[in-house]
This record gives C-alpha cells, structure tokens and sequence, in this order.
C-alpha cells in the first residue's frame, strides 16, 4: 500500500516533469518517433511487397514448370545460334504422350496488338493456349465459358478478355457474345476472366486475352513455332523429377546427344519463389535495420536530453534529497521520465507508421502490410530503449551529492 | 526536558588540494527539546557546515552526534534520508522551491518521499501547514508569482509538513528585507511555541534575539553561550 501510493506520485512528478517542458520533451521523442514508425513502415512495406510477390507466384499455378527455348545463360557458355532450335507442336505432344508425372501441358503462343470494340479501343498481350491453360495457371471465369479443344482444333476466333480489357472496352457491361477486332481481325468474346489483381512491380495480370494457341499462332502471328511450353507436375513433391522426365523427353525430340547441352531452359514454381522470396526477404531485413539504426539514434537522443536534463535540474535534484528522496528515488524518478518519453515516443511513432502505410496503399502503386507482430516488436524495442539510455542519465542523477546540488547555480 | 541533539568533538575538514580547511573544530553541543537556538559567528565561520551535518546532509570528519540519543555516524545512507524526511525540516537562505511548481506541490514534496505512511490524509496536512503560516489562499501560486517573504513561508510549510521534532534554518532572512525578516522569524517563533525544537543561523543580533539562547562560532569552534532573559517576542511588536 504504502509502495503503490509513492510510484503514483513519482509516476505523476514524472509526468508533469515532461509537461512542464513540453516542447523539449517532444524534440527528445522525435528521435524515437522516427525510429519506431521507421521500422514499422520499413518492415510494412517489406511485408507488403512480400506478400504481393508470393500471390502473383500462387496466381501462376501450382506445380507450374516453365519450357523456354534455348540455354540457360547461367550455365556458363551460350550455345551457337546455329544450334538454337525452337518448339513445335511436336515436342508439346511427345511430352502429353510419354510424361508420365505431368497432369496438364500447353503450348504457349504470344503476340500483342491492338483491339477495338465499338469505339474503344486498347492495346495488350494476347496469349495463345490450349484449353490446359486454364487449370495451369489457375485461370477462373467471371462470365461466359472457356474456349475448348475444338475452338483450337478448327482455329476459331474466339477470345477471353482479361478484366482490365473487358472494363475498358465493354464498361459496365457483359461482353459475352460482342465482337471485337485485334490487328483488325474480328474475334468472338465467348467471356472474361475472373479478376487476379496487381501483381509485384506495377504488373497488371489482367491486362490479357486469351484465344486458342492455333487461331493465335496462324491466323495473327504466322510461322510454326511456338514460344514456350507450360505444364504443370502432378504433385509439388514431384516437381524435380517432372522436370527431369520432361527434359528427357525434349532432348530426344531434339535429338541431342549424349554429352550435348541442353537447348531449352525448364524453369519451376519453387525455384521461382524461393528466388524471389529470399530477396524480398533480404530487402525486409535491409530495411528492418536501417529502421534500427535509427532507433538506436532516437536512443541516443533520449539520453543526451537526460544527461542534459539532470544537469540543469540538479537544484531540484539537491531539494528533493534535501527533503529525504533516497538515492533510489531520484534513479527511479529520472528512469521514469526517460520510459514515459521514449514510450510516448513509441506510441506517437506507431500511430503513425499506420497512417503513413495506410495512406500508401490508397495513395501509391506501394503496397504495404502492417504486422501485429511488429508493431508489439517496435513498442518493445522502445521501452528498452528508454531504460537502456535512460539509465545512465539516472544514475548519474542519483549519485549527486545533497549539499553539492544545493549550492549548484 | 530532554536532548534532542548532542554533538561531541564533532569536526568536519574539507580537503583543497594539499591543504585541508578545518571547517568546524571539535564543536561540542547540547540542544533540548522544545529550544530555539540561534547559531551565529562570522561568514566563513561553519556555521552551514554545522547545520548541514546536524540535518543529516554531509556526514563528520571525525566526533559524535547524537540524534535522539542515537549515534547518526552508524547509519546508512538510506537511513540519512529517512532522518531528512522525518525528523528535519530545513529552510535555506535561497528558499529553495521547485521553480514552475505550485505552493501546493512543493510543500507536499516530503511526504512524497515518506515511507512511514504516518501521515494518511496528505492534502489535508499540506492545507494544515500552509495555513499555519498563513498562505491557504495562495496554494495554487507558482513560486515566480509569490514575494520572497511568501516563498519563504511556503519553504516553512514545506519544511513543517512531515510533523519534524527540528527545524534547521540557515539563515532564512537573509534574502528578505528587514520588515519581512521578522513576519518569518514570527513563524519560527510561533512553531517552537508549538513544541518544535528549531536551529537558526543569522548574522544579524536584533534577530538572534528572538531565540532562547546564542551559541557563537569563530573560524570553526563554538566560543560563547548565551542565554537570552529578556527574550524578544516578534507577536504584538510591530
Ligand atoms: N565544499 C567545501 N569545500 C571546501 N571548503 C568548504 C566547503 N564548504 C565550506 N567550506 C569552507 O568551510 C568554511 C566554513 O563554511 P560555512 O560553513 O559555509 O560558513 P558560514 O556558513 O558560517 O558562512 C569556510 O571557510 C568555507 O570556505
Ligand atoms: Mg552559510
């Protein structure tokens, strides 16, 4: 009881301490205040980033592999162009025949252009693909139907409009069953795809038609090659081993010899995350202690302000041992100025860092995500900072001799 | 009557350098419950060193003293403190109040550092003492907006709040002008009638006579003693 009703009173001298001297103890914060919303805001965006780059990775399929013609690049010397064979049809189908871990292949065709409808017009990535396509790379319907395998057998012009294309061409509106014109050749819509969203680096993924890989290949692009094949692996566990059958199968096709290099390049989805994730991770932990850093300097703000403090109020120091503060008091009182600062700085930091992060997402193309965890994390940190720095100002406080004090001018 | 303060060969010597100063020699002592003692002698004499050891602030070269009929050179700091807060009261010739803080905030200073929980109703005893000196109106005044006289009250009230058995003021008037210094002496005058044993160092005589009794001091050693008959009564005077 009698311990309870003095921490009120020390808390309140601490206080009105702090409030007496509001502009100062405000300029102390301020380090703390950039400290800690910097590393809320840092690790927001960090997060953010992260989190878009592992959706538009889930959005490209699961167990995807990726079949590019020629070597990879990594591999050391590039190949010759003499002997830089691309893909037909051919391989697309030794691989559907013979692949024995692959659930779903296609070829990929693209090409670009120009589409009008009615008076709109607009320009985009028009994807040419079997109806495989839709279940590799996790394509939904928001309306009409997918094309099928007839639609690519035959070449028909029908097409699928990404969202973005459909809002801008058709507004407010199903664009099922209208017509509209790419590189002046008129196309079916047969539907629009469900919505993916924005994915990492400013990339609109539903800036996109979809059409049969036939209609796309000979009746807007001409040749007989394709550009790349998509398949994806029956399990993720087997995703090593699928891409090792498919290489198998397209070094025959391409009749390699033993010894010989691959001519293509089979990129797969964990290969892909893991890449992407372990820099993104890299950038967080860079801007996580960058954010550090300067919280140390909010730290070293705090006692700086203190030791100066303790400086100026040792007559006060002086008086109140004069009146029978114990040693531990004044530690205790000078402590409390320098957690109730370094908090406040901390809580006005947080609130913030949440504004500034939301007001990014409305406001910027940045995407930013605020974690529970962090925010806990960065109120933590400036509570340690303030006893850490606090202490020593403190204890310099308390160690002050009464008469000493007294007579400081 | 019973003694409340005992020194014996009490000395303090401060060290310049090479060259140590004997700022009190072998100072013996004696003060009953219920005196007013005044402390007197030259600047440079010791007489704050006198009462800064007797309040417990800075601890003897050598001697004894006696507080109570305990030996304060045994104790600890804490419990140097604890005297400070309980047993004495100090006003000090600069007032000494906590500049932007109230005349209510000040004087509840010492029972903020009270361990004992004797005193349970703390807002009334802060009005208690303020009233005896006669400030109750003035409780929500800052320092700055106070006359020196005022602070000086406030300082007493601080001083009396903890209920002390001494009061040690090292000379309280000195800032004041000489109409004010006796209103303060009054006060003095006022709680010792009340019981309370009070140590008052002045250099000026016509004050020191309000006391029951002057001790003198010169270049640190106490030579005379002096019992006041026609004791000067500040009440009624002026
Ligand atoms: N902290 C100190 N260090 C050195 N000398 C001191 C200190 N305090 C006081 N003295 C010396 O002790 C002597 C007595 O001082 P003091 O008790 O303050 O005198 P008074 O209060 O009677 O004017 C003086 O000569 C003074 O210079
Ligand atoms: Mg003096």
């Amino acid at each position: 009881m009698i311990r309870r009703r003095q921490i009120q009173k020390i808390l309140k001298a601490a206080f009105s301490s702090i409030l007496r001297n509001r502009m100062r103890s405000l300029l102390t914060s301020i380090g703390i205040i950039i400290g800690v919303s910097a590393v809320i805001i840092m690790s927001a965006i960090g997060r953010g980033s992260q989190a878009l780059i592992e959706k538009e990775i889930n959005d490209l399929g699961t167990n995807l592999l990726i079949i590019f013609p020629g070597a990879s690049m990594t591999g050391g010397v590039h190949r010759g162009a003499g002997s830089f064979n691309r893909f037909t049809y051919n391989d697309v189908e030794k691989i559907k025949k013979n692949a024995t871990l692959v659930t779903d292949v296609t070829p990929i065709v693209q090409s670009g252009g120009q589409i009008i409808a009615g008076g709109n017009n607009w320009s985009s990535e028009i994807i040419g693909a079997s109806p495989e396509y839709f279940s590799i790379r996790n394509w939904d319907l928001k309306y009409g139907s997918y094309f099928t395998e007839r639609d690519v057998k035959v070449s028909r012009k029908v097409a699928l409009l990404g969202t973005t294309i459909a809002d801008e061409l058709f507004p407010d509106q199903d664009p099922t069953g209208q017509t509209i014109r790419i590189r002046n050749i008129p196309f079916r819509v047969i539907g629009v795809l469900e919505e993916k969203g924005q994915a990492g680096m400013g990339h609109d993924q539903d800036d996109i038609i979809l059409a049969p890989w036939t209609t796309v290949l000979y009746r807007l692009k001409g040749g007989r090659y394709i550009d790349m094949i998509n398949a994806s692996a029956i399990s993720t566990e087997l995703l090593e081993q699928a891409e090792e059958e498919i290489s198998g199968i397209i070094r025959e096709s391409h009749r390699l010899n033993e010894g010989e290099d691959d001519d293509f390049t089979i990129h797969n989805q964990t290969e892909i995350t893991q890449m992407v994730t372990r820099t993104s991770k890299i950038m967080t932990w860079l801007l996580g202690s960058i954010a550090g850093v300067s919280l140390l300097v909010g730290g070293i703000g705090i006692m700086n302000i203190m030791l100066v403090s303790v400086t100026e109020r040792t007559r006060e120091i002086g008086i109140r041992l004069s009146v029978g503060a114990r040693a531990v008091d004044i530690l205790v009182q000078f402590l409390t100025e320098a957690i109730v600062l370094s908090i406040s700085g901390g809580i006005i930091g947080i609130v913030f860092a949440i504004i500034v992060s939301l007001s990014l997402n409305s406001f910027s193309s940045l995407y930013t995500l605020v974690k529970p965890e962090i925010v806990f994390i960065a109120f933590l940190f400036s509570v340690a900072v303030g006893i850490f720095f606090g202490f020593y100002p403190a204890q310099k406080a308390a160690r002050l001799n009464p008469i000493e004090s007294l007579r400081y001018e | 009557m019973s003694l409340v303060i005992e020194t014996r060969e009490l000395t303090k010597t401060y060290q310049m350098g090479d060259i140590p100063v004997h700022a009190l020699m072998e100072v013996n002592l004696e003060v009953q419950t219920g005196e007013f003692l005044a402390v007197m002698g030259a600047s440079g004499s010791g007489k704050s060193t006198l009462l800064n050891l007797l309040g417990c602030l800075d601890e003897a070269t050598s001697g004894e003293y006696l507080l109570d009929g305990k030996a304060v050179s045994r104790l600890n700091k804490k419990e140097y403190a604890d005297i400070r807060n309980q047993k004495i009261g100090f006003v000090f010739q600069g007032f000494n109040l906590l500049p932007r803080t109230s005349a209510f905030e000040n004087v509840e200073l010492p029972l903020i550092y009270d361990r004992t929980n004797r005193i349970k109703n703390h807002k009334k005893a802060i009005r208690e003492a303020l009233g005896l000196v006669g400030l109750e109106d003035r409780m929500d005044h800052l320092p700055q907006q106070l006359s020196g006289g005022e602070q000086q009250r406030v300082a007493i009230a601080r001083a009396i709040v903890n209920k002390p058995a001494i009061i040690l003021a090292d000379e309280p008037t000195g800032n004041l002008d000489t109409h004010t210094s006796v209103d303060i002496i009054s006060v003095l005058q006022e709680l010792n009638d009340q019981g309370i044993t009070i140590i008052l160092v002045t250099h000026e005589h016509h004050l020191a006579e309000y006391a029951k009794r002057i001790v003198k001091l010169k270049d640190g050693r106490a030579v005379s003693n002096e019992i006041i008959k026609p004791r000067k009564k500040a009440l009624g005077e002026s």
